[in-house]
């Protein structure tokens, strides 16, 4: 089947299989590699995208069932595929910023699914965030430091500027919210 | 830079190019919470996984996997599926038989006489588990060779499940290899190094009280986000081969896979190119992996295998699985006696890399932190018709740490005492380091009492337990439990001769290279092999601490045996520890050459020459002096060296550690309890870790904090489960319970800082001890909410069911099924004088 969609800006039209998942489409088909596949039950929100301002995940979706639409995967998200950081967007910092990944596996969906959440509630509470990134695993972070990227996005993108990160840039400006260590020394 | 120094062309360019000079170094870089090097590319999509990985002419092979626990193959038959439009080629475990290997690698044999089945990648004979390979095809697209799994036609005869161990050992029992005679794979013996467990005892007389338990570690699945895959790309005349592999450990898998195929070493490349977590499910040598290989070295042509989650969960190694019978002795006064464990060990249907090794290394962690005179350990290695287990975060020393701190618990309800007063009376103290452990370790450094009066502190103990008090008095439906784990773990595997008197078939080294390129820029090869670690980061630190350079000047090389060529990798919390070391080390023989060539150029005598902040500069005259950058371009230039000195600033260092490191912590969790639905919700969780010296405190606690999910987790929620037939019945993200955000509370995480001497840096490794640290936190809270309901144990995952079912139990049911008493009573309490008749009656309380 022929379907016609717009990925990250630039528009495909390709024949497809009828059972072609949408999420192989973009992976095989049109080498949208950024969006990956973590499960085969629609449980790990990995291949999370936006299609036509909604986050899905595209493991949930065929391909024909997306003709038409415009959809924009992680790839698309920033402004510049280069090292510029300046053209991401608020979440993709924020998640930088608040050590919000590791092996980044989930990056992609979990940044995905957030914009998402924010766009429906602009300031959620860490339990909102909590339960409003539900569909989304990830096992290396514990989620507390995406709970805290996703609600200094949130404070970004109201214009109230992004919560102080966990990193320090260089030893004039330490600034840094990491937990001081004391050298341990006999007990009280 | 002196008037010596001419080097030309590339010193005229770099003048026209400020930037690519590098920067003076600012210092303070070891300890700073530098972002992460990685991020750029994984928050934007730009990541290279294996299945990312596209060739000209690429095929996808998917494997049959066998649907039966137990079963002969009467018959397997392809040749529907070669009909089938876009299939290339399908192969039986028989059609591959001389290709692909007599067997795969087990790397431990703990016992000489340990039993170790042949391992082929496809089952040519028997299927041993539901999930064994019985055959691949190969086609042009993955729905195509997906499809031309259900063409091929494959007879079985049903052979008999063995799932529960201890059946499994019972004589008579169906065995799961007919030609070993037996489901028991080794027995594995350690006495200790202390004295004889059953005489302290005796010993002690009317004084002893003794506890026993029996826990149970449930099989885990280790679910790193990215399921596994490979990509094999052959150069088919010249018999030469890369894979690119989901792998934690491509230096190791080159050696296994070169030693398992007969393909030359020096003619396999292997590649971990972003790999998408591990936990130890990617520390081995798969079927698949050696499938894809001989598959595209018998076609000629580029081969792609991608798992599916749920093929995920059948066909990669799982975790823990063991029932541990533990029995713990103290005087009447609390002072420890000793500790006797006996195990059993679920090695699944075959054995993967170090399957018998997992809990073989908890032989070394159950006693912990804590003094004691005698100690005895055993463990029983069990074959059934399941997944092979393998290690899974922590990989024995969780099973262990869980079994110790919750005995603890329950020797402390016994003698009536807080359970912290008599960890504190037992464990070491900080002015006793170094310590000789009974289980013949000895640990380093520690301060376990800074990290639990801090921990204590941060948590509000006497607050809560005052709390506590309260609502068991007005019998809250709603209680509130506290739980306490003080723990401490081995990591850095491993002094080599260590390694070696436990029979395990490599070495615990680390490999590190320092080159120094022209424009002062550094490029540091490392052996250890990333997957989310942040090693990109923490490794530029190293080496912008040690040579002065800037963080950003620092790039890294690792994970391809093309251009990281020695590597042991990555496991164990050990990249730091050995590898971090390494690198160190390489940076001081850099430094080293540099001073020779800088004294040189200043026409100054070495020992004249300091060096700090990457210059080296002449003693009384801090005018004439060098930054080791202009020393790298000199080098490059060659000009002027000292007489018979190499043009290279390059170096290398394989680093063996001499002791394992010891991370230390105490872990507090209070949990609130609805005794009418059984519903446990964390309600606090804080802990101290003490990980030595930090490089990078943000990755640190994110490693901790990842940790603590997954130890959670196994407390509260996940449980790989199989039914009578030997069928995972948890066999997807719907059935096998992964938390969520929602499921897991905020973390309260501290630190205190007791540096390691075993190693230059006073580092310990941070990787695990969350998973280790909370399993037991969080289980000891449960017990202590439910005790007095007469509940003095729960299994795990302590789900609503169960601990509902705990609380609507008899006094009867609730008691444990694993506590005996001594003394020839026969009262069911846990505890009693020991007498020697029932010390040697250990048969039946298992």
């Amino acid at each position: 089947m022929r379907v016609r969609m717009k990925v990250d800006g630039v528009t495909y039209e390709d024949e497809v299989q009828p059972r072609t998942l949408l999420t192989h489409h973009l992976r095989d088909g049109l080498g949208r590699v950024g969006t990956p596949i973590g499960c085969d039950t629609s449980s790990c929100g990995a291949c999370t995208v936006d299609i036509d301002g909604e986050s899905v995940k595209s493991c949930s979706v065929l391909a024909v069932q997306a003709d038409g639409s415009t959809i924009t995967t992680i790839q698309g998200l920033s402004g510049a595929e280069n090292g510029d950081s300046s053209t991401w967007h608020p979440v993709q910092k924020a998640f930088q910023e608040h050590h919000g990944l590791q092996c980044g596996y989930c990056t992609p969906g979990m940044i995905m699914a957030t914009v998402d959440l924010l766009k429906r509630n602009p300031s959620p509470s860490e339990d909102e965030v909590r339960h409003g990134l539900e569909g989304n695993l990830c096992r290396c972070t514990g989620y507390q430091n995406i709970v805290k990227a996703v609600l200094s996005a949130a404070s970004e993108l109201r214009g109230e500027g992004p919560l102080p990160g966990s990193f320090q840039d260089a030893p004039e400006n330490d600034t840094a919210q990491t937990p001081a260590a004391e050298t341990a020394g006999a007990p009280a | 830079m002196t008037d010596q120094m001419d080097a030309g062309i590339v010193a005229q360019q770099i003048a026209e190019h400020p930037d690519a000079l590098s920067k003076p170094y600012a210092g303070g870089e070891l300890g700073r919470g530098r972002r992460r090097k990685e991020d750029a590319k994984l928050v934007t999509g730009q990541t290279n996984w294996t299945d990312n990985i596209s060739l000209p002419g690429l095929l996808h092979m998917t494997v049959l996997r066998s649907p039966m626990a137990h079963a002969k193959i009467v018959s397997v038959d392809v040749s529907a599926a070669l009909e089938l439009p876009g299939v290339i080629a399908a192969y039986s475990g028989a059609d591959l038989a001389d290709v692909m290997g007599a067997s795969m690698p087990c790397a431990w044999p703990v016992t000489p006489d340990m039993v170790s089945p042949v391992h082929t990648p496809l089952a040519t004979d028997e299927v041993r588990y539901v999930g064994d390979g019985v055959a691949v095809v190969v086609a042009r697209d993955r729905y195509a060779a997906a499809d031309a799994l259900e063409a091929i036609a494959v007879e079985y005869e049903q052979l008999p499940a063995v799932v529960d161990m201890e059946e499994a050992l019972k004589p008579g029992a169906p065995l799961v290899h007919s030609d070993k005679g037996t489901n028991q794979c080794f027995l594995f013996d350690f006495p200790g190094a202390g004295a004889d467990y059953a005489e302290t005892v005796r010993g002690a007389g009317d004084d002893a009280v003794v506890v026993r338990r029996r826990f149970r570690q449930q099989r885990l699945l280790p679910t790193p986000m990215e399921p596994r895959g490979v990509v094999v790309a052959p150069i088919a005349a010249a018999d030469e081969f890369t894979m690119w592999s989901t792998t934690q450990i491509p230096h190791v898998l080159r050696v296994m896979l070169a030693l398992t195929t007969g393909i030359p070493e020096h003619k396999l490349r292997v590649v971990a190119p972003d790999v998408g977590g591990g936990f130890g499910a990617k520390l081995n040598v798969y079927a698949e992996e050696i499938l894809a290989l001989v598959v595209a070295r018998k076609l000629g042509r580029p081969v792609k295998w991608t798992e599916s989650r749920s093929e995920n969960y059948q066909a990669t190694t799982h975790g823990r699985d063991q029932i541990q019978d533990i029995e713990i002795a103290a005087t009447k006064d609390g002072t420890l006696l000793g500790l006797k464990v006996e195990l059993l060990a679920d090695m699944g249907a075959y054995l993967q890399l170090i399957t018998p090794g997992v809990p073989v290394l908890g032989a070394f962690m159950f006693p912990a932190i804590y003094k004691m005179p005698s100690y005895h350990f055993t463990c029983t290695g069990v074959f059934t018709t399941k997944t092979p287990t393998d290690a899974y975060r922590g990989a024995g020393r969780p099973e262990a740490t869980y079994a110790i701190e919750r005995i603890m618990d329950e020797l402390a309800a016994e003698l009536g005492r807080d359970p912290m007063e008599l960890r504190r009376q037992n464990w070491i103290t900080h002015e006793e380091f170094p310590y000789e452990m009974v289980a013949g370790l000895t640990y380093d450094s520690g301060n376990y009492e800074a990290a639990t009066d801090k921990a204590e502190q941060m948590f509000d103990m006497a607050g809560l337990r005052r709390e506590q008090a309260e609502r068991r008095e007005r019998k809250d439906p709603v209680q509130l439990g506290i739980g306490i784990s003080t723990f401490t773990e081995m990591c850095g595997l491993a002094p080599s001769r260590v390694l070696g008197s436990l029979s395990y078939g490599a070495g615990g080294w680390e490999s590190a290279s320092v080159r120094m390129l022209p424009t002062g820029k550094v490029e540091v090869v490392s052996g250890a092999t990333p997957h989310g670690q942040g090693h990109h980061t923490a490794w530029s630190q190293i080496v912008a601490d040690s040579l002065g350079v800037p963080f950003e000047d620092v790039e890294l090389v690792a994970g391809d045996t093309r251009s990281s060529p020695k590597g042991m990798d990555t496991y164990g919390s050990r990249s730091l520890v050995v590898g971090g070391v390494a690198i160190h080390k390489a940076t001081g023989k850099v430094i080293e050459k540099a001073k020779r060539i800088a004294a040189h150029l200043l026409e100054a005598s070495e020992d004249d020459l300091d060096f700090g902040k990457g210059t080296f500069s002449v003693k009384g005259s801090p005018e004439a002096k060098l930054t080791i950058q202009e020393v790298a371009l000199a080098t490059f230039a060659a000009h002027n060296l000292p007489d018979g000195m190499e043009p290279s600033l390059d170096s290398d260092y394989v680093y063996d550690p001499e002791n394992f490191s010891y991370p230390h912590g105490t872990h507090l969790c209070a949990v609130d309890i609805d005794t009418e639905t059984g519903f446990t919700k964390i309600r606090r969780y804080v802990c101290v870790d003490d990980v030595g010296k930090i490089v990078n405190p943000v990755i640190v606690e994110g490693q901790i904090h990842g940790g603590l999910a997954q130890g959670i987790a196994q407390a509260l929620y996940e449980e790989a489960v199989y039914d009578a037939e030997g069928n995972l019945t948890t066999g997807s993200l719907v059935d096998y319970l992964v938390p969520a955000a929602p499921d897991l509370p905020h973390f309260d995480t501290g630190r205190t800082e007791t540096p390691a001497t075993s190693n230059p840096l006073g580092v310990k490794g941070v990787g695990e001890a969350g998973t280790i640290a909370s399993t037991p936190a969080v289980i000891n809270a449960v017990v202590d909410a439910l005790r007095p309901y007469g509940v003095d144990d729960i299994d795990m995952p302590a789900t609503p069911e169960r601990v509902w079912r705990a609380l609507q139990g008899s006094d009867e049911e609730r008691a444990t099924a694993g506590t005996v008493s001594y003394g020839g009573s026969s009262t069911g309490s846990t505890g009693g004088s020991a007498s020697s008749d029932s010390l040697e009656n250990d048969g039946s309380a298992r």
